[in-house]
């Protein structure tokens, strides 16, 4: 349900382009080329050191976890906007977790707080026949709720607690990669075009990374196994493109439901347990800051894929970064990009005979490229705009390249159908 | 009985269930926290002071505004989840404008409940277009408007603050603009804000609208059956965009009674989060002019009664978030229960009143 | 399942089957004994119980009597799963499937036991496919798919899961006739090999073209067999109203000299050919104009852009002499068009409101609905409880939701709305679906009362009966062009069905 179609697609329309291996390699390279041109032309450094890398995907994961928690839930036919809540959830588990059972215990709290929530809102919208989005509005109210009434109950008292922070969560080990990591930080040392910012990139994901960031990435690939590849999978995505379809065809559609949802759940309180293990080492009240929402966006942004949740969190983590690391010299200079990343799709658009969207992507993309010009700095509040502007943009530009699932949102009660 | 009275039967009944199911789990919470429940329930239904009950209307009546704000699109189904960002955004220009003091006492601050009134519709209006020309749905759309506001009101305020003490915010009211309060409750110096009027006036002429008028039809036809408001001669694109401008233009009301009658300035302390309590008081209230009126009052009540927690009690005041959402999702559904039982009567009834194989669809 | 030909022997028999719902005898001592390797054709109007009996074949729903015996075993089905172990599988009229799902995985779903979902099943699939034509591709979405090969995804998924009995619930609704013949094509490979069709439908000229068998339903039960060698349509349509065939309205004819709608060179561009192609008709005061067509064909596209719920992109229509292309469907209807729409569920109705605020739908803006910009309560309650009263709406009182009444009482409630206020015009789109044969004379006297006075009406009907009942002139429309005209007095149905199909295509 969260885009409307605008148009009936044109018969024989292909079918969504798997990312397959050459075209990643190929996204990758582009991306590679363009950052190190702009590294070329403006004197913005920073931007892609393989310390803002590790940064980018530190802020990523958590946005990604969200993500890949609202595309369990939507890929089986129920919108979460829950998934705020359930990641507040997660970051108080992590946080008495990891005051009693130490970090792995953190993390497993974390993940079964998150999936109550999940719980909950299975409950509410399956058995209940809730609106997706008023439980949704619910839960990150209660959560909310619980997770600082549970955090003053809790710890009060303890060393280092208060009401508003737990003790500190022991930290998880770091990985990292022995020879390749040094290879790809002497690479980055050259200054080489291109290939030192892929030594950076390389250098960013072999070195010092936390433990729970394999976790997450092996996450992303096996919901992109299971979804995909299984016979649970294609049932559970029958239950979110035609529940109806499913049920008469004997998929106990309220089952897989529950356990979708759920997992989503506990996938949000892992994204809130990474933040107060690894980002904070504590768990605080109001430590998500509508991280959630981000996720959802990276969710729509990736198509309902976990590919594509991946790169909108890569994408998202990354500009969350350079705002607050690389100051406000960085983003200016990928405004540069961004305006003329719009004309491009502008010209694009206009080849294949959409003067609308054409019109709107070149007016944005000459928008930014005058704002470019005209200023010097990006001030750091619109630097945290980006995730949302994106999504906006992507929405309204890109909605028919856009596919979520058939049956989301709707309501679906077992046997009143046939 | 009367049609009428088994109509209303079930809509007064869900509330009452669904109080009820809160109390339930909230005992449940605090008896699993090991928090005194006795106590705790005490403390939230003792009589509240004539200072509290100021501050319980206070509140109640900006919850309202808000909880009118969310009902307008809810009416439509339009999730108009951006009721916070449009008060803020709102909030802040018209207290920007009235420090500027362009316009002499009163006129100054029609001129910015005006300005508010403008921009909260304006920024609504952003989903609501997008909506109708490029399909993207209103609930993320105005999640990314809540964020882009928050972000925006930062970077303006940062642009024209005046710093006062070691915060930043607006440039103040000046005293001729600021609307007085009113000595509603005896026993106690607090006032209650002059602009409640604003929530008085809105919810009248809400219902009115709702139930009396044209528009008010439209509305709820489309919010029902947009195919067939669509075949009965209602423009479904005109209806969506008007009914986001409406919703906006009340939710940038919200901050007007604190604005004139508490902060007179807006800064980083301006009362947050008023837009996602509307959402629950409009679900609460089933988007009735009545009943969201009722879950506004319930909801000040209840925070305000909270606050005593911590000193009688030695319990977190945030359980009360925990009884919000309770009584919320609770709520809907035993709306949604009691709705299904309704309608499974209703057709036994016309099955029985004809007697024949007539009453029942096939 | 025994691989010996047993054609002949009874494959299916439901034995007094009976199923109550709350008010409404749905299905009463229904008996059916269904042969191997035939196609079975279940016939019976709208509402006589065929659809309930074939949910309790499949197991969707229990009966309340009565057995079901399948090869010779009497079986208790709790769910379809049930229906699927024992081979009965059901391809229904409103397909279920998922269309951003490819065709494989919509036909291994919930059957991935069998081959997985890997390539092996990938091979079954293409094997059933070949093994009767079908021509599907496995990889395909099925959202690209048109409607024809979406009705051989489905019979692929029962035939994947093994069935031997397949229920085809009037699976010829939706399709064009090139597609109806493409679709029996299919079903006599299926026979061949063995394979049982029960055939429902109430197209009888389909029934008797296809059928090795007939079972006529009325009422809720069956009232008897017809061997489709020696059976007209005329007889088997008598059996399945009980001879009270309607006859050619009897009325002299009541069309004036003044025209009162004038369409003329509609054109309505579509996606590859033209949805309508210079469309021009004209309807006097007192006259009905009925269009008839292969549903798909255009009706409603002409329906809706006389609404002006959709833009023409070429050509005029004229009400009374004035140009109305431009107009909103409000200004329309407060310039006196009533519409019955197709789907009243969808368009006609809210469902979730009391009768009264049904009346005021489409009418908000006029009296006795509305003053001004202020909508007149009163008003509305009382002129509800006239509709009540004059159209026999069956209902306790105009407080009561639209949800609640039955199917024939909802669609008398938009007659009687439609026809208030005195409309010049009125837009009837199958005025009688799906209503019981009471509810059909009533609204069908209802609209030759005001064609008495003066009403024009546009009646676009499937059904001959309404079209014989009602129309003055038939227009046949085919592939959104009007390609013949027929005098209702004197048409047969075999002159109707060639025009329809195009066999008498006027313009060659």
């Amino acid at each position: 349900m969260t885009v409307i179609p605008q148009q009936e697609r044109p018969a024989g329309a292909t079918r969504a382009k798997a990312w397959t291996w050459p075209r990643v390699l190929l996204a990758v390279g582009v991306t590679l080329v363009a950052v190190a041109a702009l590294r070329a032309v403006t004197d913005a450094e920073q931007i892609f050191t393989s310390g803002t890398l590790r940064t980018a995907v530190a802020a990523a994961v958590p946005i990604g976890l969200a993500g890949l928690g609202g595309l369990w839930s939507e890929r089986a036919g129920v919108i979460n906007i829950g998934l705020e809540g359930m990641m507040i959830l997660g970051t108080w588990g992590a946080g008495y977790g990891g005051y009693v059972w130490g970090p792995w215990g953190a993390v497993v709290l974390g993940m079964v707080c998150g999936a109550l929530g999940g719980l909950l809102h299975a409950m509410a919208t399956v058995s209940f026949g809730v609106d997706h989005i008023v439980s949704g509005v619910a839960i990150n109210i209660i959560a909310l709720g619980a997770a600082q009434y549970l955090a003053a109950l809790a710890f009060t008292g303890l060393p280092q607690g208060g009401p508003t922070q737990s003790p500190p969560i022991p930290s998880l080990p770091n990985v990292t990669v022995p020879g390749i990591s040094e290879a790809a930080l002497w690479l980055e040392d050259r200054g080489w075009f291109a290939l030192s910012e892929l030594g950076a990139l390389l250098a960013a994901v072999t070195t010092s990374v936390s433990a729970l960031t394999v976790v997450a990435l092996a996450l992303f690939a096996a919901t992109a196994y299971l979804l995909w590849h299984t016979a649970f999978g294609l049932r559970l995505r029958s239950c979110g493109e035609n529940p109806v379809a499913a049920e008469s065809l004997g998929v106990s559609v309220y089952l897989y439901k529950y356990v979708a949802i759920t997992v989503s759940g506990a996938m949000a309180g892992l994204g809130g347990a990474f933040l107060a293990i690894v980002a904070a080492g504590i768990y605080r009240d109001g430590q998500t800051g509508g991280r959630g929402y981000i996720g959802l966006a990276s969710m729509i942004f990736g198509n309902w894929r976990p590919s594509g949740v991946l790169t909108g969190a890569g994408l998202f983590g990354y500009t969350e970064t350079l705002g607050l690391r690389s100051g406000p010299a960085s983003v200016h200079a990928l405004l540069l990009l961004l305006g003329l990343g719009l004309v491009v799709i502008a010209l694009w658009q206009l080849a294949r005979r959409r003067p609308a969207v054409s019109g709107i992507a070149m007016a944005l993309g000459l928008l930014v490229v005058w704002i470019y010009l005209v200023t010097d700095v990006v001030p750091a509040e619109f630097t945290s705009l980006t995730p949302y502007i994106t999504t906006l943009l992507v929405l309204s530009l890109a909605a028919q390249r856009l596919r979520p699932p058939a049956g989301i949102g709707g309501r679906y009660r077992r046997g009143e159908v046939m | 009985m009367t049609a009428r009275l088994r109509s209303l039967l079930p809509v007064l009944a869900a509330p009452v269930l669904a109080l009820v199911m809160a109390v339930a789990v909230t005992t449940l919470v605090l008896l699993i926290a090991g928090d005194p429940v006795l106590l705790v329930w005490q403390t939230i239904l003792s009589r509240p002071d004539p200072r509290n009950i100021v501050n319980i209307i206070n509140a109640g009546a900006v919850l309202y505004l808000s909880g009118i704000a969310a009902a307008i699109g809810f009416r439509m189904k339009l999730f108009n989840i951006g009721v916070d960002g449009q008060y803020r955004i709102a909030a802040f220009v018209a207290a920007w404008v009235a420090g500027q003091a362009w316009l002499p006492g009163v006129l100054n601050t029609v001129l910015a409940l005006l300005a508010a009134v403008l921009v909260g519709a304006l920024w609504a209006g952003i989903a609501g277009v997008l909506r109708v020309t490029r399909g993207v749905h209103e609930v993320i759309s105005t999640i990314m408007l809540n964020f882009t506001a928050t972000f925006l009101v930062a970077y303006l305020l940062r642009k024209v603050a005046v710093t006062r003490g070691n915060l930043i915010s607006t440039e103040p009211v000046p005293t001729g603009g600021r609307v007085p309060g009113v000595a509603l409750i005896p026993g106690t110096p607090e006032e209650v804000y002059g602009l409640v009027v604003l929530s008085v006036v809105v919810g009248v002429a809400y219902g009115v609208m709702l139930s009396r008028t044209r528009f008010g039809f439209e509305l709820r036809a489309t919010g029902q059956s947009p195919t067939a408001a669509m075949a009965s001669g209602i423009s479904v694109k005109r209806m969506t965009v008007v009914a986001m401008l409406l919703s906006g233009a009340v939710a940038g009301l919200i901050g007007m009674p604190l604005l004139f009658g508490e902060y007179y300035s807006y800064g980083v302390t301006f009362q947050p989060g008023l837009g996602f309590a509307g959402i629950a008081v409009a679900l609460l209230g089933r988007n009735h002019p009545v009943g969201v009126a009722f879950g506004a009052v319930l909801f000040a009540y209840l925070d305000e009664q909270g606050n005593k927690l911590q000193i009688f009690a030695d319990v977190s005041p945030e359980l009360v978030l925990i009884v919000q959402g309770v009584i919320v999702m609770s709520v809907v559904i035993a709306y949604e229960s009691v709705q299904r039982y309704v309608l499974h009567r209703e057709e036994k009834l016309v099955g029985a009143a004809l007697g024949t194989d007539e009453g029942v669809r096939p | 399942m025994t691989q010996e030909r047993r054609s002949g022997s009874v494959a299916v028999e439901l034995a007094g089957i009976g199923k109550r719902f709350p008010g409404v005898v749905a299905n009463d001592d229904v008996s059916v004994r269904i042969h191997r390797g035939t196609v079975h054709a279940l016939v019976g109007e709208n509402g006589a119980g065929k659809s309930t009996l074939m949910k309790i074949l499949y197991g969707v729903q229990k009966p309340d009597d009565g057995r079901i015996v399948v090869d010779g075993t009497e079986r208790r089905f709790h769910s379809p799963t049930d229906a699927i172990e024992v081979g009965i599988g059901m391809v229904f009229q409103h397909f279920m499937l998922a269309d951003n799902l490819t065709v494989l995985e919509n036909v291994v779903l919930g059957a991935e036991k069998r081959h997985g979902i890997g390539n092996r099943a990938r091979q079954a699939v293409q094997e059933i496919s070949d093994a009767y034509g079908f021509g599907l591709e496995p990889e395909r979405r099925v959202g690209e798919l048109g409607v024809g090969a979406r009705q051989r995804i489905e019979i692929v998924k029962v035939l994947y899961r093994g069935a031997r009995v397949v229920i085809l619930d009037e699976p010829t609704a939706v399709l064009v006739p090139q597609e109806v013949e493409e679709l029996f094509g299919n079903l006599r490979r299926l026979k061949e090999q063995d394979i049982t069709i029960l055939f429902i439908s109430h197209k009888l000229d389909e029934v008797l073209a296809i059928a090795d068998e007939i079972t006529v339903m009325r009422r809720g039960t069956t009232v008897g067999t017809a061997d489709p060698a020696h059976t007209s349509p005329r007889q088997l349509a008598e059996m399945m109203v009980g001879s009270e065939l309607p006859t050619p309205s009897a009325d002299h004819s009541t069309v004036t000299e003044e025209v009162l709608l004038e369409v003329e060179g509609l054109h309505l561009a579509g996606a590859g050919r033209a949805l309508l192609d210079d469309v021009s008709f004209t309807i006097h005061a007192g006259e009905v104009l009925g269009i008839a067509g292969v549903e798909g064909n255009g009706q409603v596209e002409v329906v809706e852009s006389v609404m002006g719920m959709r833009h023409p992109t070429g050509g005029h229509i004229r009400l009374r002499g004035t140009d109305v292309t431009d107009w909103s469907t409000n200004r329309r209807r407060e310039s006196g068009v009533g519409y019955i729409p197709e789907d009243r569920q969808r368009h006609g109705l809210l469902l979730d409101s009391a009768l009264w605020e049904n009346r005021v739908l489409g009418h908000q803006s006029r009296a006795p609905s509305a003053k001004g910009r202020w909508i007149d309560r009163r008003a509305a309650h009382a002129d509800t409880e006239r509709i009540v009263e004059q159209f026999d709406v069956r209902t306790p009182g105009v407080d009561v939701l639209a949800r609640a009444l039955s199917g024939g009482n909802q669609q008398k409630l938009i007659v009687g709305r439609e026809m208030s206020g005195d409309p010049v015009l009125l837009v009837a789109a199958h005025p009688t679906r799906g209503v019981d044969v009471g509810a059909q004379a009533a609204i069908w006297e209802q609209i030759r009362e005001a064609r008495r006075h003066g009403l024009a009406v546009l009646l676009v009907s499937a059904d001959l009966d309404e079209h014989i009942g009602l129309s003055d002139r038939i227009e046949v429309i085919l592939r959104g062009r009007l390609v013949a005209e027929l005098d209702p007095r004197t048409v047969t149905p075999e002159e109707l069905g060639s025009a329809m199909t195009g066999a008498g295509d006027r313009s060659g």
